[in-house]
């Protein structure tokens, strides 16, 4: 697929691994446009980060990560031009049956080994994520995998998760919200008897005058966009990929 | 040579079960409640559930054990009853099979995931799997049936660990989702390659189940039929449930789900039965309509 007259050329991305990853892998016209962009304006040092968490190579992006902190590039580009973009083309991977959860949890590994070098700084110079996401399975539902995964992703593309774990009650998130002062919240059920719970959950909200303060979006094996909607929820992710689609859209439309 | 082995030979078809949850759900386990302890508190209901699938039609049942395993069973701090609560569910269908009706022990997954992916080592995994396969064999199974599994590692533990403690057939089915690129597990797993890979392990039956409505089944077991010569097994779901008017309805009747069914054994399965939302129902609706 040859790349359309403007948008920037694939050679000018000077690390290998990932040239060969974009075209190799990201086969949409739009999506590849935006992935050369957002590469070709990175430096072959954040591009070796990056091709470190599309290969899962954990050692790897801890030392990279380190070496570059070290060179004084700052967190916030390492974390936007390594950690992230490499996550960028990860979740494209897993999108489109490339990658599986054994792949997409090694990198999720390779981006904390990252992460837990960027993360202090940029609290410590009071840099905002770009939004803080309450995470848990509902009450009566023990089951996390899906929830994990969509948690490790939302942390790769740089939002703060505070997870709840599982069989999570409605006061509990009541809770959380009120703890951490945080908007959005994320549920998820794998059982088709306790998915009710997502919409009590959202009932218990009404009745506490909170409804309104927040945003729901809800995932997991058996939800529907139908049953999403029929229970009041904001939006519904199908898969880990895209709750972090969603997730960006409720935190800008919190923001506006 | 066994005698599931030989009734499976000698037939070109036979009816498993209906779903279990479901049923069990309809007859009072609470939402979130351990399906499992109902061995013990409700053994009645778990052996209705047994009696009305063997008189829908079902040459086999499975065993009340899907979450049978000391991790998931550890979660409602039941660890310490695996074996218990295993022997019970097997000897609870035991106990309504006549002559020529078998029971097969359910194991599901564990919910752990292997080095490196999750924490749990090979050997611990293997252990866990054989000390549930002991309470089934000890409550007497006919086979064991190792389902809605997603990781060929995983699985082949769990087969392991079936073969060295009972020492009886083993069934083997996967759950596939249907993605741009095909049919996979969440782990990445074909059709194709677990048929192949699970043949090789030693597995007698092999197979899919759940995550998909009827007509993605008879997809995945033509796959299946192509890579391995075993007897195909699959269980089906009464198709994707949705939620109308705050209940749970899965919406594949039993006409609509006998009348593919047919596709399903056309395509190669040679044991067909139900996985969530089936009930007694559809079993007999099964049996009524294909040639056994």
């Amino acid at each position: 697929m040859p790349p359309a007259e403007n948008s920037p050329p694939l050679n000018d991305i000077q690390n290998d691994v990932v040239r060969q990853e974009i075209s190799e892998f990201i086969l949409h016209e739009d999506e590849r446009r935006r992935i050369i962009a957002l590469f070709a304006k990175t430096n072959p040092q954040m591009q070796e980060i990056a091709a470190g968490v599309i290969q899962g190579a954990h050692t790897e992006v801890d030392a990279l990560t380190q070496a570059a902190l070290k060179a004084e590039t700052s967190a916030m580009e390492i974390m936007d031009d390594g950690l992230i973009a490499g996550m960028a083309i990860v979740g494209i991977k897993f999108r489109e049956n490339f990658i599986f959860v054994p792949e997409v949890l090694a990198c999720a590994r390779a981006m904390k080994a990252g992460m837990q070098h960027i993360e202090p700084i940029l609290s410590a110079s009071g840099i905002k994520p770009i939004g803080r996401v309450i995470m848990g399975t509902v009450k009566g539902d023990l089951h996390d995998i899906g929830k994990n995964l969509c948690i490790m992703m939302l942390r790769g593309a740089g939002f703060e998760v505070i997870d709840l774990g599982v069989d999570t009650s409605p006061d509990d998130f009541i809770d959380a919200v009120e703890e951490h002062d945080a908007k959005l919240i994320g549920m998820s059920a794998l059982l088709t008897t306790t998915m009710p719970n997502m919409g009590r959950t959202i009932e218990a909200f009404i009745d506490a005058d909170l409804r309104d303060d927040v945003m729901f979006m809800v995932g997991g094996a058996p939800v529907t966009p139908e049953f999403a909607e029929d229970m009041g929820a904001d939006a519904y992710g199908d898969s880990a990929v895209e709750c972090v689609e969603v997730a960006k859209q409720l935190a800008t439309k919190l923001n506006g | 040579m066994n005698d599931f082995l030989q009734r499976i030979e000698e037939s070109s078809l036979l009816l498993s079960d209906g779903a279990t949850g479901t049923y069990l759900q309809a007859n009072g386990l609470e939402p979130g409640g351990c399906p499992e302890l109902m061995n013990h508190t409700h053994p009645d209901v778990v052996q209705n559930m047994a009696a009305q699938y063997f008189s829908a039609g079902s040459d086999m049942v499975e065993t009340n054990s899907f979450g049978g395993s000391r991790y998931m069973l550890a979660k409602y701090n039941l660890g310490e009853r695996v074996v218990e609560l295993n022997r019970k569910a097997a000897q609870l269908a035991r106990s309504q099979a006549k002559p020529n009706q078998f029971v097969l022990g359910s194991i599901g997954p564990t919910g752990e995931m292997l080095e490196p992916s999750g924490t749990a080592t090979e050997t611990e995994m293997y252990e866990v799997f054989c000390e549930q396969v002991r309470g089934l064999a000890e409550g007497g199974v006919d086979a064991i049936c190792i389902e809605t599994m997603s990781d060929l590692g995983e699985t082949t533990l769990a087969l392991r660990a079936a073969k060295d403690v009972a020492q009886v057939p083993v069934i083997t089915t996967m759950t596939f989702d249907k993605g741009p690129r095909g049919y996979f597990t969440m782990m990445g797993v074909t059709p194709a390659s677990a048929a192949e890979q699970l043949s090789a392990a030693g597995a007698d039956l092999v197979g899919t189940n759940c995550g998909l409505p009827i007509e993605g089944i008879i997809e995945i077991v033509a796959a299946m039929r192509n890579a391995t010569d075993r007897p195909i097994v699959t269980h089906v779901n009464a198709g994707l449930p949705k939620i109308i008017k705050n209940e749970i309805v899965y919406p594949d009747l039993p006409k609509h789900m006998a009348n593919l069914m047919a596709q399903v054994v056309e395509a190669g399965a040679n044991v067909v039965g139900g996985c969530c939302g089936t009930t007694p129902a559809h079993i007999r609706a099964f049996s009524e309509h294909l040639q056994k």
